[in-house]
């Protein structure tokens, strides 16, 4: 069973992920964010074309990186903004912040900050659907950084070992913060690991959203068949730094203007237009209702309301 | 009522509450085949079968990570790290993940979790697999953290954390499991969060809870031949930490021990003397005086090792001092 | 030249005094006469009022120390000039006492030692106590210089409270229905003097009728004449009798000291108990029988209204020689009280009552009032005592003699 596609959609998704992460950006330095700020910029091919592979049955989990990956899963974009705005409309009620966004009813389950973490939590996601006999696959997206990490290790062995229904999506944007993937890493094919384990794996160009969708797509029927586990490893770039306030001293700017030249969001524009699937016109509609959606978006955050400091203890515990 | 040890006690509720609800499910290493480690999960395996008694890899974050997932999904694991110094591998999916994700997500996500696990020295097994370090987790808001010391409330409470949802980190006590003691018949459960006067008496409060709380009584009954009637409370939970009993008992005795095994420095007597000058001040008639392990990482040898942990003479001590202070 | 405010001499047995409170704060302006402290004597509380004007530069002792009579308390003087030489006095200072003992009566030039171990700090007046133990000790208005502590260096410990309660015989079974009603500091300072007196002072008692007729028409045709302008009460009419018949009996207007010597006091200083909120005074009237009823009249009334209110003088309450005590107002027959150490006597008087009199043979009605007067058997006795109050008897009845000497 496979999602149908639908091109006009999942462009109107990139632009729209684009145009927030540069409003956040924007608002990050009017000092309306606080915290940590993770950018999405460049990468918006990965997540669209995955998730836009995936059954609504089919769960998602990533790191901090994931305000589109949230938009991706259904969150509204106004909810998402007001979260970066720490409102009491946002996502988490204000709670949680740029790296712990999630919605369980649209089987987004965050938004996690510590590197690799989130991998056994993935595992036990899949681990509850195999215990009720789901054929839900959990995906759980992570950097490359996140390989080094022993999570990362505990969790890929243990999803082969009890044949956990994970697709293990590695976004290689070849930067762990500010480290190269060749200094952090033993192998810089990171899909290797996941040889090393037993799973399955492949590579993919991950500023070709079709080439995305198409591995998706593959990569999850396979899981769902119960073959266990599959690994793959999506090669893409963050055209900002790892975060706001990174100096980005460990690359030039000449390499960052060279990737830009390969924006998936660009890349897909030509793809539309040159396969007819749509014209320039309906494109710049997208773009422009993308861009309404963000202002509109920014005024619902900033006019939302702040949480009550009446409320700081709700939800320490479920029951109190 | 029948005369039953703290091992058939968490053994008999974790069984009971495995037939009660198919949703909770067991796994860690070597609970399943092994039977457990402290023969706990003795013939789980060969009824309740291999998927709800989970053999795991040796890999305690992926233990406590996996049972978090699942716990996400609406089931309700009993996650064993096998002693709670290797709970300390785990230590960012309990303390970070674990205790926050029901508050970070504005309650979305809820964690009927339970992470059982076992504190305690006195074995001759070497610093690193002999500590107490309850207090550390009873240091985050969002985790539970219930130890029990005595069968009755090992059961009462574990039936209650398997039912809770919240994450509850359950800490048994490594040479209290041939404890014996009184436990009722059929299904029960005792409150978390309510400390519980188990000895009445007039002199002295002596604080406790877990393996303390066995050498607390067992003091109180030498110390009674001295005339001194010890009054004992025992937390039974950590976290949330119930004062009222305590109190109430310091209010009439205005002289207090409080009895841990794990180490003094920062640790839960630290927190209960607090407690106690802050909220009963005008009570207090003498120091209180907290009994403790001796700071250091406990040795192998097994007079070196007894010296360090405490003993029933040493709060007999404490209490005749705390009565002269 | 700065000037240095020292623990002042209140009475002439006064040897020590407790600095309740300072009214006054450092840098504060001082005028000469202003109020800058409360201290407390065995008698009452008393404002002390500076005798110089300046600004008060430093102050050496903290509230609650109890300090000897003549110890530097503060410094006053300009605002700028040096007075670091003077402030050294401050650790030169002997160590204000903190406790007291109990037993037998204490020579004040004496500074007890104590445990080692204990805490003497020369500013603060320091008890080693334990919050359980000083919160019971407030409760039941124990002075904590009252009690001996059994804890760690001499720490005061709840078991110390139970002590001092049991033997001081206050009740220390509560049940619902009992109030704890803790001690004011003036009845504490009460019973503590009476106590003293009637364990040490060896009373004899005499009563007698004396008939006031003359006394109740005197008072009358005086209040007529004054018009308003100035009243005066059988009270003081009795006052001024007493002090004028204790002219002739010198040996009731005394004191006996430790060595066995009578003083026998030049001055007649009546000594009138007042009743207070808190208990009783006895405010002084200098020189009585020298003064006039109207003046007499006046200062009592003044001194008793200052009594009442709290803001006693020294002056007011000190240096009496013989006292009265009148529980006329109360329909009270007679009483006997307690004598004010160190005066020899204490003169009782009931209320002034209609009754049936003998006279020249027939039963006529006649204004009696009875009067008991309680004398130290070591200065003086019966015959002497009897014959005193005969003769305040023959004052009485012909009041002439009040300005007359008969």
């Amino acid at each position: 069973m496979v999602n149908e596609i639908n091109y006009l959609d999942m462009y109107y998704q990139m632009v729209q992920i684009r145009r927030m992460e540069e409003k956040a950006a924007e608002l990050y330095q009017q000092g309306k964010i606080g915290g940590f700020l993770h950018l999405y910029i460049g990468q918006e091919a990965v997540s669209t074309g995955l998730i836009s592979a995936r059954l609504p049955q089919d769960r998602v989990i990533t790191a901090y990186r994931d305000h589109g990956v949230a938009l991706n899963c259904g969150l509204a974009m106004k909810e998402i903004l007001a979260e970066l705005l720490g409102k009491a409309t946002g996502v988490s009620g204000g709670r949680g912040g740029s790296m712990h966004m999630a919605d369980p009813s649209k089987n987004f389950w965050g938004g996690h900050a510590i590197v690799g973490s989130h991998l056994p939590i993935a595992a036990g996601l899949a681990l509850g659907d195999l215990y009720k006999k789901k054929d839900s696959v959990t995906i759980c997206m992570f950097g490359e950084g996140a390989t080094n990490i022993g999570y990362f290790h505990e969790a890929l062995n243990l999803s082969k070992v009890w044949n956990l229904q994970v697709l293990w999506v590695c976004e290689n944007n070849k930067y762990g913060m500010g480290t190269q993937v060749n200094k952090a890493s033993a192998v810089t094919e990171i899909r290797q690991k996941a040889e090393g384990y037993g799973i399955p794996n492949e590579r993919v160009d991950g500023m070709d959203i079709m080439a995305v969708r198409k591995s998706s797509i593959e990569a999850l029927m396979q899981v769902r068949s119960g073959k266990g586990p599959y690994l793959l490893e999506i090669m893409t770039y963050r055209f900002r730094g790892h975060s706001m306030g990174d100096p980005e001293r460990y690359r030039t700017n000449d390499e960052i203007k060279k990737w830009e030249e390969d924006d998936p969001i660009g890349n897909f524009r030509k793809y539309l237009m040159r396969e007819k699937i749509s014209t320039e016109k309906q494109l710049l509609e997208i773009e422009n209702k993308a861009e309404d959606d963000v202002a509109e978006s920014v005024r619902f955050a900033e006019n939302s309301p702040e949480p009550k400091i009446e409320e700081l203890f709700k939800n320490t515990y479920f029951t109190d | 009522m029948e005369r039953i040890s703290m091992r058939e006690a968490i053994s008999r509720a974790l069984w009971e509450e495995m037939e009660r609800d198919s949703d909770v499910f067991i796994m860690g290493e070597e609970v399943g085949l092994w039977g457990g480690t402290y023969a706990v999960t003795k013939g789980f395996y060969d009824h309740f079968g291999e998927e709800r008694v989970r053999d795991t890899p040796i890999a305690e974050s992926v233990i406590v990570g996996a049972a978090i997932g699942a716990a996400l999904t609406g089931l309700r694991p009993i996650a064993e790290i096998m002693t709670i110094n290797f709970a300390f591998s785990a230590m960012d999916h309990i303390v970070n993940e674990a205790a926050k994700l029901h508050y970070m997500f504005n309650g979305q996500f809820v964690l009927p979790l339970v992470i059982r696990t076992v504190s305690g020295g006195g074995r001759q097994l070497g610093a690193t697999h002999s500590q107490t370090p309850d207090a550390i987790f009873a240091h985050f808001p969002g985790l539970k953290v219930v130890a029990p010391g005595s069968p009755e409330d090992a059961k009462g409470l574990l039936k209650s954390a398997i039912r809770s949802n919240d994450p509850i980190m359950f800490i048994e006590h490594a040479t209290m499991y041939q404890v014996r003691g009184e436990v009722p018949d059929g299904d029960y459960t005792t409150p978390i969060g309510v400390s519980k006067i188990c000895r009445k008496g007039k002199d002295l409060t002596i604080i406790s809870y877990s393996k303390g709380l066995e050498l607390s009584l067992n003091a109180a009954d030498e110390l009674i031949k001295d005339g001194i009637d010890a009054e004992i409370v025992d937390l039974r939970t950590l976290r949330p930490l119930d004062m009222g009993p305590v109190i109430e008992s310091f209010k009439k005795t205005n002289r207090a021990v409080i009895v841990e095994e794990g180490w003094k420095s920062f640790g839960v007597g630290a927190e209960i003397s607090s407690r106690i000058y802050e909220e009963a001040f005008d009570y207090v008639d003498a120091p209180i005086i907290r009994v403790a392990q001796k700071e250091v990482p406990l040795p192998y040898n097994r007079n070196l090792e007894q010296a360090a942990l405490p003993q029933i003479k040493d709060i007999i001590i404490a209490a005749k001092e705390v009565l002269n202070g | 030249m700065a000037d240095i405010i020292t623990m002042p001499k209140l009475g002439f047995d006064m040897a020590e005094g407790t600095l309740v409170r300072w009214v006054k704060r450092e840098g504060d302006i001082i005028e000469k006469g202003d109020v800058i402290a409360e201290i407390e004597t065995d008698k009452a509380t008393v404002e002390v009022e500076s005798n110089y004007s300046g600004v008060l530069r430093q102050i050496l002792v903290e509230q609650g120390s109890i300090l000897p009579v003549n110890q530097p308390m503060a410094i006053i003087g300009t605002e700028d000039e040096d007075i670091s030489s003077i402030s050294l006095i401050k650790d030169e200072l002997k160590v204000p006492k903190t406790k007291r003992n109990q037993e037998g009566k204490e020579k004040t030039k004496k500074v007890e030692d104590h445990a080692s171990g204990q805490v003497m700090d020369t500013s603060k007046s320091r008890f080693l106590i334990s919050p359980l133990a000083r919160k019971l000790a407030k409760e039941y208005g124990i002075p904590l210089e009252n009690l001996k502590g059994s804890g760690p260096s001499g720490r005061i410990v709840k078991n110390d409270i139970d002590l001092f309660i049991k033997d001081q015989g206050i009740s220390s079974v509560q049940n619902d229905k009992d109030q704890i009603v803790p001690l004011k500091k003036l009845r504490m300072i009460i019973g503590k003097r009476m106590t003293s007196s009637k364990k040490s002072i060896p009373h004899f008692y005499i009563t007698r009728n004396f008939g006031v007729d003359k006394l109740f028409d005197l008072r009358t045709q005086f209040n007529d004449a004054m018009d308003g302008k100035a009243k005066i009460s059988v009270n003081d009419l009795v006052v001024k009798a007493t002090a004028v018949a204790l002219r002739r009996f010198k040996n009731l207007n005394a004191s006996i000291n430790d060595n066995d010597q009578v003083i026998q006091h030049g001055s007649i200083n009546i000594g009138i108990a007042v009743s207070v909120e808190e208990g009783l005074m006895t405010v002084v009237c200098k020189d009585t029988d020298t003064k006039s009823l109207i003046q007499i009249s006046r200062e009592t009334k003044e001194m008793a209204e200052r009594a009442r209110a709290g803001k006693v003088k020294p002056s007011d309450i000190e240096g009496s020689t013989f006292s009265i005590s009148n529980l006329g107002m109360y329909d009270v027959d007679e009483f006997i009280a307690i004598i004010n150490p160190p005066e020899a006597a204490i003169l009782a008087l009931g209320t002034a009552k209609e009754v049936p009199v003998i006279e020249n043979g027939s039963i006529q009605i006649g204004m009696v009032m009875k009067a008991t007067i309680s004398v130290d058997h070591r200065i003086s006795d019966g015959a002497e005592a009897a014959r005193f109050m005969q003769h305040l008897g023959e004052i009485l009845q012909s009041p002439i003699a009040l300005f007359v000497d008969i």
